[in-house]
């Protein structure tokens, strides 16, 4: 395999832009740190989220399961005596051992009933969590690490990294293309040849890891964690919509979407704590009828329209 | 044409829809080199019995067989690697793809599995040789009708398979295109490939195939070279009815 320059180009662009990323502590500003991490989470949650949801259109609501899983992993393995470092590819297993299971369980269905699962089963893992506890008798976990948000900062910033080069691998390789295909058509797929089952459950590992992770990594930062957060069904909801809006046609689609929509969520947080459910139904609304393909899809069409206007010129 | 090896063979394949019996107790080969027809009225099983041999339904009885090893058991997709390629009766393309990229998903999981400049170089080759080279960079929104079935023959013949299923491929064309068609499947068929072709097409029927297997209400009713079975009493009664037998 090897690579053109576009593709250094491309690689070296991110590289920078990574770099520039994780200038941001500098500027000693807590706020924006804090906002920082809330941008890098959803980055890499959607963009893990597009990895399997972009060319299969299998729209997934688990994220709060697998996100959940690796919160309490590491909560649960700290409190055990587990080294933090230790707890988090556990959690990685953790969350590809869980996709895996659900993807046997589901992806011979399609459509609707997908989704529906996928959300039925963040909940369940919620109440089996809460169950659990209340037999235990505790209420949630303290978290108590040296781990500070700089560091977490830090480290969902290297897992974006590393989520940019498995997607951008994925998207030259067999597995990629074969997931374009079942994309487009799910029996021509299976009529050329091609495993359609196990495409997708190795998709939807890596995606569902990649969600555990990122608990694990934010799990010191809530320092006390309950079910109701950590498996909060607004977390799932909230990537979806970053990463149809941002369009998941391309890799870099879903940051496009996420850093506008955290800005505003931010904003609508502060000022309408009582209304963020209504205002979330409202923008996904607003991208499903004027946002079909996302901020991608925008783009994409304007640069088409340009050259037509210079061609006719 | 009956002299070669058997490649695909069909023993008592059956299937059964609750209780219609859209397939029964079929039996019959296809030999190396052979272009096999098989033909009947509308709703007489042909469909069906493609679907199970390339694995999109499973039998309810019977085995299908390919050079002695049984298929029937497997996957659509295992199938496909092994050696069964088909084309659809409603063409099947991939739409956010080029022609080029249709093609080269037939020649990267197909029966030979290729990667990278080879695979894309195969899937020019093949482009070519069903006349649609020049518009390999094209979308397949942008295409004729007959030239979307020419890249899913393409696609097809992309994964080398061993057994080309073509299901009703020369349907709805105008007369020009069938000419072309027919001449596109005779040069398939000159280059010794082994094919089954479900058609109505009866000018198709006559120049292209060795063999003919006539399916009525899921049953063969007869099978033979083209002549045999096209005077034979039983055939006319299935496709006109009795009084004009």
């Amino acid at each position: 395999m090897s690579l053109t320059k576009r593709d250094w180009q491309s690689i070296t662009l991110s590289a920078v832009l990574l770099a520039v990323a994780a200038c941001l502590p500098l500027t000693g500003d807590a706020y924006m740190l804090s906002i920082g991490i809330t941008i890098a989470m959803y980055a890499v949650l959607a963009t893990s989220w597009a990895l399997f949801s972009g060319p299969t259109h299998y729209i997934s609501l688990a994220t709060a399961a697998f996100f959940g899983l690796g919160t309490y992993t590491t909560a649960i393995g700290i409190e055990n005596g587990l080294n933090y470092w230790v707890t988090l590819p556990i959690a990685a297993i953790l969350g590809a051992v869980l996709a895996a299971l659900v993807g046997l369980a589901t992806l011979r269905l399609s459509g609707v009933y997908f989704v529906i699962f996928t959300l039925g089963l963040a909940e369940l893992v919620r109440q089996v969590v809460t169950w659990g506890q209340n037999v235990s008798g505790q209420k949630g976990l303290y978290v108590l690490t040296d781990i500070t948000e700089v560091h977490i900062y830090w480290q969902l910033l290297v897992l974006a990294g590393i989520v940019y080069l498995t997607g951008w691998a994925i998207g030259r390789s067999r597995l990629g293309f074969a997931l374009r295909i079942i994309g487009d058509d799910e029996e021509v797929a299976r009529h050329s040849g091609i495993n359609t089952s196990r495409a997708k459950i190795l998709l939807f590992m890596v995606s569902g890891a990649t969600a555990a992770v990122v608990g694990s990594m934010l799990a010191p930062r809530y320092i006390y964690i309950e079910p109701a957060l950590a498996f909060t069904p607004m977390l799932s909801f909230l990537v979806v919509i970053m990463a149809l809006l941002g369009g998941t046609g391309r890799l870099w689609g879903p940051l496009v979407g996420v850093i506008p929509f955290t800005l505003l969520w931010e904003a609508i947080s502060a000022s309408f704590p009582n209304q963020t459910t209504l205002l979330l139904g409202l923008s996904f609304l607003v991208i499903v009828y004027l946002l079909p393909r996302g901020f991608v899809g925008l783009i994409e069409s304007s640069k088409r329209k340009l050259r037509e206007r210079e061609a006719f010129a | 044409m009956t002299t070669g090896a058997t490649v695909l063979s069909l023993r008592g394949a059956t299937k059964r829809f609750g209780g219609l019996v859209a397939v029964n107790d079929m039996d019959f080969d296809v030999t190396e080199h052979e272009v096999l027809g098989l033909i009947g009225p509308n709703g007489s099983g042909k469909s069906t019995t493609l679907n199970l041999i390339s694995g999109a339904l499973k039998p309810t009885e019977g085995t299908i067989s390919l050079r002695g090893t049984p298929i029937s058991h497997l996957s659509a997709a295992d199938i496909a690697r092994r050696g069964i390629a088909r084309t659809f009766q409603l063409v099947r393309l991939l739409p956010s793809m080029t022609v080029l990229e249709n093609v080269r998903a037939g020649a990267v999981f197909g029966h030979r599995r290729r990667w990278g400049a080879e695979a894309d170089a195969h899937a020019l080759r093949m482009l070519s040789l069903v006349g649609l080279d020049r518009r390999a960079n094209a979308h397949v929104g942008e295409l004729t009708y007959i030239d979307t079935k020419r890249v899913e023959l393409a696609r097809v013949l992309a994964s080398e398979p061993k057994v080309l299923l073509l299901d009703e491929w020369l349907a709805g064309l105008n007369p020009t295109e069938l000419e072309e068609g027919i001449a596109l499947i005779k040069r398939l068929r000159d280059e010794g490939r082994t094919i089954i072709l479900v058609e109505h097409v009866m000018d198709a029927i006559r120049s292209l195939c060795d063999r003919c297997v006539v399916m009525s209400t899921g049953t063969k009713i007869a099978e033979g070279t083209p002549e045999q079975v096209l005077s034979d009493p039983e055939v006319i009664r299935a496709y006109l009815g009795d009084d004009d037998a």
